[in-house]
């Protein structure tokens, strides 16, 4: 006689078979889809996987921000992520800062929206007062690092070209190498190779090249970790080659779908980080 | 006495204690500014020359929180008992209102240095002297309600007391006088309290509020009992309302800043007593931009006007001097960082067209590690000798602050 529990272990174990026979087919497949990707499909793929994951998400971030001679500062906040639509839609963040001492309690908001520049503010606890700072600064750097604000919530894929270079293996992973190049001229870089994961399709390495065709900035994807069946980057590093400068950035207490409130990303609440949220 | 207070209120918290998360931090400073100009009225050659600490306490316990920073400091210039709470008070979080109690900072306003709807007190000598931005505003001791309905935000704040702005030392900064002579002075402060309340809310991508304001001018008037043969000057807060508006969001490339407000002098709305501010109207249009990386730009325009002018020009005494009716100020800051954002170099100046009142203040500064940062800058005043600035115009100094935090 077998227990309910047995019963349903035994029709999970079927459909799992099955499951696989249907992933070994779709498998398959892959190849033909996968030549069919252009550059842009390869991308915004990526961007979702990268920068939208779940409804919502939360990482307690540590930043250690390396110099040539190996001294090192280390920047610690909670950053809180919540998506206002589909991938590539609107994206509220919330960052509260831990260390260094001398910006300790500062937190700093985004809206973010596609084609449009982003609101932010930012709580300056000093003098207690919230301020609205102006944006158009994307390729700046993010509180000193070697990531700039495009790195950390990404780039409009509408300002760049994207065209599938290569495929090519990083490490074991079967990738895509996409040569992004921006339609502009306001960027630090001339273009970019990214290399997409080809079956999560995570960025697991990046080079930028500056305006001469040099390389000059290394992204690195160094740990991706799965996090509630959400494969996401927890350890990541870009080093800037011609200063030897390098910022290793670790995501810790991540968690996805965490039903983070709307009214969270507002004055109120920058003025006074409520601490379930930042802890 | 205060030992069993002491000894309760620990016995007290300890419960409380026992269950939330405490976290203690704090930091040690010097800090010291230097006459480059001339010595200071009491012949000493410093501004400001001390030693500080700070410990600061931070309890959370499911809605409630209880901040409490306190100051410790030795002066070398023969100021006693320095020690100062600066902030303590209690939170309490619902859903959507909030509560705090007791010495809390609050600022208004949209304005860089710059003061519409910033009712609250501020330490204009510690801006003077060469100290940490945080000193340039003191705390009040209030309730502050905060309501969060769906259509717009609440902030009420209801003070039982009074506390007013510090003004530079008579001992430490060359303050013009008009009547020098007369050294018996007698301040009375308010013995009332005040209200304020903002309402805050989102309008098509823009940052509105509104603020209401009902209690007493920060800084002193002063009102001899004799203009001929005075012999005591009585210094007094004057009863002011405050109505005010700002929008802030962004334009073009920047973030654009629009504030106003109306300055009620209760205590003579005709305008025709000469020792109580006249009734005013206050403008500031703000522009921030940031140009290239790590360089941010923030232009201001700021106008104040007297709504009663008429009557201020005959109410004056003779031998006083004649303010004029509109006064223009442009400021300007520039900020930038440079290696990683740790060395940050900054000027604010401030400009009066009408009157030449000047004021600038260039900074650089470092940090060394991520606990200890050190800040080199400078105060140079100039303008009217009864000017805000202009009457400061010997007081120019540089400064040093060092911090340790921890």
């Amino acid at each position: 006689m077998k227990t309910k529990f047995q019963r349903r272990l035994m029709r999970e174990a079927r459909y799992a078979v099955t499951k696989r026979w249907r992933i070994w087919m779709i498998a398959g497949l892959l190849p033909l889809q996968a030549l069919a990707l252009s550059g842009e499909e390869v991308m915004k793929k990526s961007q979702a996987a990268f920068l939208y994951p779940g409804k919502d998400f939360k990482a307690r971030v540590v930043m250690k921000l390396i110099n040539k001679d190996g001294q090192e500062r280390v920047r610690e906040l909670t950053m809180l992520r919540k998506n206002m639509g589909e991938p590539g839609g609107e994206q509220k963040y919330f960052m509260y800062f831990f260390q260094p001492a001398d910006v300790k309690d500062m937190t700093f908001m985004t809206y973010k929206y596609p084609a449009k520049d982003d609101d932010r503010w930012m709580f300056i606890p000093a003098i207690n007062m919230v301020k609205r700072i102006a944006a158009q600064d994307k390729r700046s750097s993010f509180v000193g690092s070697d990531f700039t604000y495009e790195d950390v919530s990404g780039r409009d894929l509408e300002d760049d070209t994207h065209v599938v270079e290569r495929e090519e293996k990083i490490g074991n992973r079967d990738c895509y190498a996409v040569k992004s190049t921006p339609k502009g001229t306001d960027t630090d870089y001339g273009y970019k190779l990214t290399w997409v994961d080809k079956a999560n399709f995570l960025p697991l390495k990046e080079e930028q090249y500056d305006k001469k065709g040099a390389r000059y900035k290394l992204f690195a994807a160094d740990e991706v970790a799965d996090i509630q069946g959400i494969p996401t980057v927890a350890k990541r590093s870009m080093k800037n080659l011609q200063s030897g400068h390098r910022t290793e950035v670790a995501y810790l207490k991540t968690g996805y779908n965490l039903g983070i409130e709307d009214n969270l990303f507002s004055e109120r609440f920058l003025r006074q980080p409520p601490r379930k949220w930042i802890e | 006495m205060s030992r069993l207070t002491v000894a309760c209120a620990v016995l007290l918290l300890a419960p409380l204690a026992a269950r939330a998360e405490v976290r203690l931090s704090g930091f040690a400073q010097q800090n010291t500014a230097a006459n480059t100009a001339a010595a200071n009225p009491d012949g000493r050659h410093y501004k400001w020359l001390e030693e500080r600490a700070q410990l600061k306490l931070d309890a959370t316990g499911g809605a409630w929180r209880l901040l409490a920073k306190s100051d410790l400091a030795i002066d070398h210039l023969g100021r006693q008992d320095q020690s100062e709470l600066r902030e303590g008070y209690v939170d309490y979080t619902a859903g959507n209102w909030d509560m705090r109690v007791g010495r809390q900072v609050i600022t208004w306003g949209l304005g860089d240095l710059v003061f519409v709807n910033d009712v609250f007190p501020k330490d204009h000598e510690a801006l003077f002297a060469g100290r940490p931005l945080e000193y340039l505003k003191r705390g009040v001791d209030a309730v502050k309600l905060g309501a969060y309905p769906e259509f717009a935000n609440f902030e009420l704040v209801l003070s039982p007391g009074f506390r007013e702005s510090r003004i530079p030392d008579a001992n430490r900064f060359h303050l013009y006088d008009p009547m020098p002579a007369v050294t018996n002075r007698e301040t009375i402060k308010p013995g009332q309290g005040e209200v304020g309340l903002r309402i805050y809310r989102d309008v098509a991508g823009y940052d509105a509020a509104l603020y209401l304001y009902r209690g007493f001018q920060r800084t002193p008037s002063m009102r001899p009992d004799s203009m001929t043969a005075p012999t005591k000057i009585g210094v007094f807060y004057p009863q002011l309302s405050v109505y005010g508006a700002s929008v802030s969001g962004r334009a073009g490339e920047g973030v654009l800043s629009l504030e106003a407000a109306y300055y009620d002098s209760r205590e003579d709305r005709s305008g025709k007593d000469f020792a109580v501010p006249n009734s005013q109207t206050r403008l500031l249009a703000g522009y921030q931009i940031q140009p290239a990386e790590d360089l941010s730009l923030g232009l201001q325009y700021y106008a104040e006007a007297m709504n009663d002018y008429g009557a201020y020009l005959a109410a004056v005494p003779a031998g006083f001097p004649v303010e004029k009716r509109w006064s223009h100020t442009v400021t300007a800051r520039l900020t930038q960082f440079f290696r990683h954002q740790t060395l940050r170099l900054s000027a604010y100046a401030s400009y009066n067209a009408g009157s030449g009142e000047h004021f600038v203040n260039p900074e650089l500064r470092y940090s060394f590690t991520d606990k200890m940062w050190g800040a080199v800058g400078a105060n140079f005043f100039g303008g009217k000798p009864w000017g805000q600035f202009g009457q400061l115009s010997r007081d120019d100094n540089v400064y040093l602050q060092v911090r340790y935090e921890f």
